[in-house]
């Protein structure tokens, strides 16, 4: 929640094209560490696809993302170095132990085990008939793919995969401790209740240690008590993990109490963005979920100022 | 509860309107087949002949199974569907999947012993070459192309192709520069490897039936290859006189220096069938062990995840193209081994060998066992092949049918029906369970229900 906190994500001018419809135009945003930053607006605003976008499941027509991996001091990458990465046309600048990815140039793949971005899925995407240990095991599939010497000496049952393993699933279970599902650890992740399929799919993702974590639409079809634990949950991801989030939501009450930063989209362009309590009295932002025209903004402006006036 | 009370009462009615309907679609379709028949009589001219006493048991047999169908079997079939609701894995399943393999591992290690007793050595020699030996190639082959469609999810219809290449890799190399077997056995799998990874990258964009189409091509593609590149592969005639692999250096064969001479025995063919049957078991059991031990690492892993939900494993960091290209190399590689030992073993290789017809082999063993399950595949193995061979000496069903009748015409048919019986019975495999790679504290298998087939 500091408010100086150092940038993680910025996007910028970011442009996505599907034949002759504009699903995302000219969107810049900017995703702090530390920050849960929230994405809303109507259904069909083109949120999924900045997610899209921003994970490498979508090359952008045009923008560019830049994804900041500070060092644990705090040192952030220069504006100097963004432009001569830039210019070399590379994906990525390394320097010491700091970072600087451009999204736009890598694959889907590379996004989550480089520049460790991790996401989930508006329609769960578990593998329904593996194991939910299974499940977090495949998220450690990168760590574990070095510690088995890809492959071949992990046959032989030479390296120390055996140790990796042991950690892999000691981490596991700390996640399955979080989300409170330590007990269900050996059951097939598609008999679980939709809740907890919900938040398997988040620690899954968070098994892959993030430093930026995409919920697409986590509260969807959860029930109050679900959204207050989910709450919970995000909250200590933000705090106790160094992960940022970036977080499509259409619950309102739950966007409004964790976000620290909103950005709203109506037809692809970005309408507003700042804090809840700025967002939430935006003329413009509630003429978008009403559906009202834009001649008519000003109308629904006066007639706020005249509910706020007693 | 008169619901159940209905449900008990068979309603024959109905059954006898299916009868009906059964006999009507076989009399219609069965008229033009089996109602006439044409001849040549002496002018050499085409005369119709009738066999409407052929016809009319033809029908009525389908009405008999029509009714019986209606009756029986489409309620029985109905009782066990609202059961897997439950999602509870069979019995079966779970014996074959825990506790069968100490059985059957045991069984084949003392099969050329058990077979020698019973029948002696002339009489052994079927049984250790064409049951054991045939059904093993098989079993390893089933193994191999599990890791591609049981694991990785990836239907590949053009299998054999890779077989071939091991096969022809064997036979070209050792008859050109005299390498012995073991040396090559390597040799023929990394080639089979890398024509996995070659058919592999083509078709990685492909999913589901597009890519069963393409590997079937490649398939198609390899075999014609072998016929028409005539100064390499022979061409039709295909390559004989390959050199037979020998026990660690002893030929098999009458000299002084042979087997038998060595060890003081008296010479026989049966050395050497013993000697490729256990060649073979160890190859499989290698296929075996490999495989398992891959399922437990993360390249398994990684596999299964494929075939659950690729996207997912893109957004877990998993190279999918890297993941998919291993399992198409494993598998022919695999195929590869299997196939320089068929060359080894038979002394003579011709694109006949190579069909199609032995891909589709493969793939229903591996479907029928039951996708991704060892065991399973390995019984498939048994019940296809070993069946199929035992047809063939069915002497007593000629005291049935009469003089005339060859069981082995019919086995093909046989074959059709068994496979028809086993995925009403068992629609995903005789081991229709999946065994978690990984577990806490309890192992407990996972229903097919839940496990994706893959889709490409």
């Amino acid at each position: 929640m500091t408010p100086s906190a150092a940038t993680l994500l910025e996007v910028e001018h970011l442009t996505m094209r599907f034949g002759g419809l504009t699903a995302v135009n000219n969107l810049s945003l900017t995703a702090h560490y530390g920050h849960v930053t929230a994405l809303i607006g109507p259904n069909g605003a083109g949120k999924t696809t900045v997610f899209n976008c921003i994970t490498g499941f979508y090359k952008p027509s045009e923008g560019r993302m830049a994804l900041r991996h500070e060092s644990m001091t705090g040192e952030n990458v220069s504006a100097a170095d963004l432009d001569l990465l830039t210019r070399r046309g590379e994906r990525h600048l390394r320097r010491k132990d700091r970072a600087l990815y451009l999204l736009e140039r890598m694959p889907e793949y590379l996004v989550a085990r480089q520049a460790r971005v991790a996401r989930t899925f508006q329609n769960i995407r578990l593998f329904a008939g593996m194991t939910v240990l299974e499940n977090l095991l495949v998220a450690q599939h990168n760590p574990l793919m070095k510690a088995s010497g890809f492959t071949f000496f992990g046959v032989l049952g030479l390296s120390s995969y055996g140790k990796a393993e042991q950690a892999a699933i000691e981490k596991a279970q700390r996640w399955l401790a979080t989300i409170g599902l330590a007990d269900r650890a050996d059951d097939p992740a598609g008999e679980l209740p939709y809740g907890d399929q919900r938040r398997l799919e988040i620690a899954r993702a968070m098994c892959t240690d993030p430093v930026l974590l995409c919920l697409d639409e986590p509260a969807a079809g959860l029930n109050p008590r679900e959204k207050a634990d989910l709450a919970d949950l995000i909250r200590s991801i933000r705090d106790g993990h160094n992960t940022a989030v970036l977080l499509i939501e259409h619950d309102m009450s739950l966007v409004m109490e964790i976000s620290d930063h909103l950005v709203v989209l109506d037809h692809g362009v970005k309408i507003s963005e700042g804090t809840a309590a700025f967002v939430r009295n935006d003329p413009k932002v509630i003429a978008a979920y009403l559906g009202v025209a834009e001649k008519d903004v000003a109308k629904v402006e006066a007639r706020i100022a005249l509910e706020a006036a007693p | 509860m008169a619901e159940d009370a209905k449900q008990l009462q068979p309603d024959y009615a109905k059954a006898l309107k299916d009868a009906a309907f059964a006999a009507l679609i076989a009399f219609a379709i069965l008229l033009p087949m089996v109602g006439f028949k044409t001849v040549q009589n002496i002018h050499n001219a085409l005369v119709l002949e009738t066999r409407f006493s052929w016809l009319a048991a033809f029908v009525a047999i389908f009405a008999a199974s029509g009714f019986l169908n209606s009756l029986y079997l489409v309620p029985w079939r109905e009782a066990r569907a609202r059961q897997t609701k439950a999602r509870v894995p069979g019995k079966i399943s779970q014996f074959l999947s825990r506790r069968f393999a100490p059985f059957a591992l045991g069984f084949v290690i003392v099969y050329p012993a058990i077979a020698l007793l019973l029948a002696g050595t002339g009489g052994s020699l079927k049984w250790i070459d064409n049951f054991g030996i045939q059904i093993l190639i098989y079993v390893m082959l089933g193994f191999g192309l599990n890791i591609v469609v049981g694991l990785a999810g990836l239907l590949d219809l053009g299998y054999v192709a890779f077989y071939a290449v091991g096969a022809y890799s064997y036979a070209l190399l050792a008859k050109t520069f005299g390498l012995s077997f073991y040396a090559l056995l390597p040799l023929a799998g990394i080639l089979a490897a890398f024509w996995g990874v070659l058919l592999g990258f083509p078709v990685l964009r492909l999913r589901g039936d597009y890519l069963a189409i393409v590997t079937m091509a490649f398939g198609e593609i390899i075999r014609l290859v072998l016929i028409n590149w005539i100064p390499v592969t022979n061409g039709y005639a295909g390559i004989s006189g390959v050199p037979r692999p020998s026990f660690f250096g002893i030929p098999f064969n009458a000299s002084d220096d042979g087997f038998a001479a060595t060890f003081g025995l008296p010479f026989s063919p049966i050395y050497r069938t013993i000697f490729l049957y256990y060649l073979i078991l160890a190859l499989a059991l290698l296929t075996a062990f490999v495989t398992l031990r891959l399922r437990r690492l993360p390249i398994g892993r990684a596999w299964e995840a494929l075939r659950e939900d690729e996207i997912a494993c893109r957004s877990l960091g998993i190279n999918t193209t890297s993941t998919k290209l291993t399992a198409f190399a494993i598998g022919a590689m695999f195929a590869g081994f299997a196939g320089s030992f068929f060359a080894a073993r038979q002394g003579f290789i011709s694109p006949e060998s190579f069909t199609f017809f032995e891909s589709a082999t493969i793939l229903a063993i591996v479907v029928l066992g039951g996708m991704g399950s060892q065991i399973g595949v390995a019984i498939a193995a048994v019940v296809m092949v070993g069946g199929t061979e035992i047809l063939r000496d069915l002497d007593f069903l000629k005291q049935v049918f009469g003089r005339d009748f060859d069981p082995a015409q019919y086995r093909m048919l046989l074959f059709g029906f068994a496979m028809v019986a086993i995925m009403i019975w068992k629609p995903r495999g005789l081991v229709s369970t999946r065994e978690p790679s990984v577990f806490l504290k309890e192992r407990k298998v996972i229903s097919r229900d839940l496990v994706k087939e893959g889709h490409g």
